[in-house]
């Protein structure tokens, strides 16, 4: 690699050809603020905060995308470069609704932030005429506020390209350019996956989940209901981030600790559900193969997946595995079998699930997932949500001891807890059907193949004299691309797994946010995960299949996978949507 | 830009066979979309929810990408011009001569917004810079008449001409 030598504030600094200036600088430990940009997604230089002056050059240049060139002059500090970008915030709050008091956002706002560190403090004068704006409340996920949005254009990078979706985009010119939909559409008009990607992406308050923690509150607070809670495994991988804690800890037992305190009746963990839809999973997967089934299978884990082979790839719904989700499954188990043994009413229970995904509020809504004659989960809340009640509720969470789960729909194994990252379901699936399919046990549990953050992984494993091709994908733009070369006749694999968001769950669209700041140098996917596969090597029942309490379930209540209870309790079906409108 | 569809669609098969020829040819060149949407404006007058579906369905652009083109640019028009076009200069002489109340009294007289068309497909109502005729404003055209020095009460009785 060719490196470049330039100056950065007088200081020599040698960076790697094809560099920006943004990036030179980050080698030189100097910080260049940036709003706009996202690497690789987002690198258009419209925000303006990252300017800085350039020997030679007539005006001040955008550091995001400038590359630096052999003998380049940088400065990222003088005064002009300090006023200019004090002028652009203030331009920025002179349409912006202010009300930082009580934002969503207040505290990890990237706007506010940046004008605390440039001492903007007259917004006031430049008081005026905004652009005028509705809050879109249309979706079931989400709400935009436009007032608050500073049109940097992440939520449309990362809807179109990360996605391959592009329900929101600029519309209008000028003063009246605003973010939105076609024709002025709600988002829930769309075909919007509920990915919540956008949420993770925006700097601001402009975009946020829709909030259910007052609910939440009530039912705790209702003595006549049964408050049963379960954490998804990427949660435990990010919560810690709302306490100030590095990106990448575990908070598994403090998790469990506070929403023991916040009042739950019981804190179980959707590992459990994860292991009982690898038991599922699993079977139909084998009995596609042995009776000539639709192949390859997909899973069928992630509801903002789901939701876009429904719009984008209809034609492929056969191939979806009929599994419930493991929310979903959790919550059917916990109103039949948990009810049934404890003598409670399923009526009286409150099934609350804390989620990395904002689509998973789509996911309770969705038609055949009310197994019981009623929702198989009541309330779903992100993990930012959960952040914000543990601090409402004055629980000192990093004082907090580390607690267990409760018994029995508390119990994991290593394999569900990986379900949190891109490839996760695939391995977790793999070990139970190898060694299902071969009576033999695994000497070698780590199936690295397809681990990692690459956007689409292959693999191939010979297992009892039968080749098994295998695909993941994550970001539904990569998933877009498999799904192409799958109906092409292409690939002929024989199991993919496919996850909405990029990463994985753990960097689902329900997770705290980072600043791209950040995100621009650090990957959050891998930080995160690596949380989740150390939970598997540390757990002594690494397989599905060995959990206990999921045999004990079988044993005694569902028979065996596939039978006709588990059919009524843990599968779905799926409706054909489309893209755009029809006339 | 409002955007309210006030004039029902009626293209026909053969407007839709001439798009999807235009689309057919163009769409494989980078950046093909902007032609297309003008050639659609020139089969079809005007760029409807209807005719930015047809385009999104056949390329695989977005239908949001189609409508943000489409309102950032003042070529494309999202309803149909009247059979009497109002064109009001809001340019600074005329603006400040009171061509706004002009404006704003024609909007309420017709039941419409700027952008829009009636729903007789009889006037449709925009705003303009400088016509030219700074020495009469404000001024407003329709079609190719001229009207300055002009008042909001003599707008019913202009108006009527057109009936």
């Amino acid at each position: 690699m060719e490196l470049l030598n330039i100056k950065i504030n007088g200081r020599e600094v040698s960076a790697p050809s094809g560099s920006t200036i943004l990036e030179a600088a980050r080698l030189a430990n100097i910080d260049i603020p940036s709003l706009c940009y996202m690497k690789g997604i987002n690198e258009i230089g419209a925000c303006r905060i990252c300017v800085v002056e350039v020997k030679g050059a007539k005006s001040l240049v955008a550091a995001c995308v400038y590359p630096i060139n052999e003998g380049m002059e940088v400065w990222t500090n003088t005064p002009k470069v300090l006023q200019a970008r004090k002028k652009t915030l203030q331009l920025m709050l002179s349409n912006h609704k202010k009300d930082c008091l009580a934002c969503v956002r207040s505290g990890n706002c990237e706007l506010m932030e940046l004008c605390r560190q440039y001492g903007v403090d007259d917004a006031h004068l430049y008081d005026g005429e905004m652009t005028p704006s509705e809050v879109d409340e249309s979706a079931v996920h989400m709400i935009r506020d436009n007032s608050k949005c500073i049109l940097c254009r992440r939520c449309v990078a990362v809807c179109k390209e990360t996605q391959g979706i592009g329900v929101i985009g600029a519309n209008a010119r000028g003063f009246a350019t605003h973010i939105g939909s076609a024709f002025e559409m709600g988002l829930g008009e769309t075909s919007c996956v509920s990915c919540g990607q956008c949420i993770a992406v925006c700097p601001t308050g402009a975009l946020r989940e829709k909030d259910f923690t007052e609910e939440v509150f009530a039912a705790l607070n209702d003595p006549e209901k049964v408050v049963l809670v379960q954490t998804a495994p990427a949660v435990r991988a990010a919560l810690g981030e709302c306490f100030g804690l590095p990106i990448g800890t575990d908070v598994q037992g403090k998790m469990a600790a506070a929403l023991r305190q916040l009042g739950f009746d019981k804190v179980f963990d959707t590992n459990f559900a994860a292991d009982l839809t690898i038991m599922e999973e699993a079977n139909e997967l084998v009995e596609r193969v042995q009776n000539g089934g639709v192949l390859p299978m997909i899973t069928s884990c992630s509801p903002g997946w789901i939701k876009y082979c429904e719009h984008y790839y209809p034609e492929m719904i056969p191939h979806l595995s009929t599994c419930k989700s493991p929310q979903q499954m959790f919550g059917a188990i916990a109103k039949s079998y948990w009810a049934e043994k404890m003598g409670v009413d399923p009526e009286k229970i409150v099934m609350v699930s804390v989620m990395p995904c904002t689509a998973k509020k789509f996911e309770i809504g969705r038609p055949d997932e009310a197994a019981n004659g009623m929702p198989d989960v009541d309330i779903a809340i992100t993990t930012r949500e959960l952040g914000r009640m543990i601090q409402k509720a004055g629980i000192r969470f990093l004082d907090l001891p580390d607690e267990p789960f409760d018994h029995p729909l508390g119990s994991g194994t290593g394999a569900a807890v990986i379900f949190g990252a891109t490839g996760g379901v695939m391995e977790a699936a793999l070990r139970t059907a190898v060694e299902t399919i071969t009576g033999e046990t695994l000497g070698k549990l780590d199936f690295t193949e397809v681990r990692g953050v690459q956007g689409v992984k292959e693999a191939s494993y010979t297992v009892g004299g039968l080749t098994v091709k295998v695909a993941v994908a994550s970001g539904l733009a990569n998933a877009s691309a498999l799904l192409d070369k799958v109906k092409s006749g292409e690939a002929d694999y024989t199991f993919i797994e496919i996850m909405g968001c990029p990463g994985g769950c753990v960097n689902g669209g329900g997770q705290p946010q980072v600043p791209y700041g950040i995100r621009n140098f650090v990957d959050i996917r891998a930080e995160r995960a690596k949380v989740l596969y150390d939970l598997d090597a540390s757990n002594p029942i690494r397989k599905s299949h060995e959990n206990p309490d999921i045999q004990e379930l079988y044993a005694s209540y569902l028979g065996k996978p596939g039978s006709e209870k588990a059919h009524h309790l843990l599968h779905t079906s799926y409706v054909a949507r489309t893209v755009n409108p029809k006339f | 830009m409002s955007t309210k569809q006030t004039v029902p669609f009626t293209g026909t098969p053969q407007q839709a066979e001439q798009l999807y020829k235009v689309i057919e040819e163009l769409k494989d060149q980078p950046g093909s979309l902007m032609p297309i949407m003008q050639q659609a404006q020139e089969i079809y007058g005007y760029l409807p929810i209807q005719v930015q579906t047809m385009i999104s369905d056949a390329t695989g652009h977005p239908l949001e990408e189609i409508y943000g083109v489409a309102t950032f640019y003042s070529m494309f028009n999202l309803n149909p011009k009247g059979k009497y076009r109002i064109s009001v200069c809001l340019g600074t002489a005329c603006y400040v001569k009171g061509a706004g109340r002009i404006y704003e009294k024609l909007q309420e007289l017709l039941g419409i917004q700027g952008g829009e068309c009636t729903a007789d497909g009889k006037f449709s109502l925009d705003a303009c810079r400088c016509v030219g005729a700074c020495g009469l404003a404000p001024v407003m055209m329709i079609n190719d008449d001229v009207y300055g020095r002009l008042t909001v009460d003599e707008l019913p009785a202009i108006l009527k001409k057109y009936q």
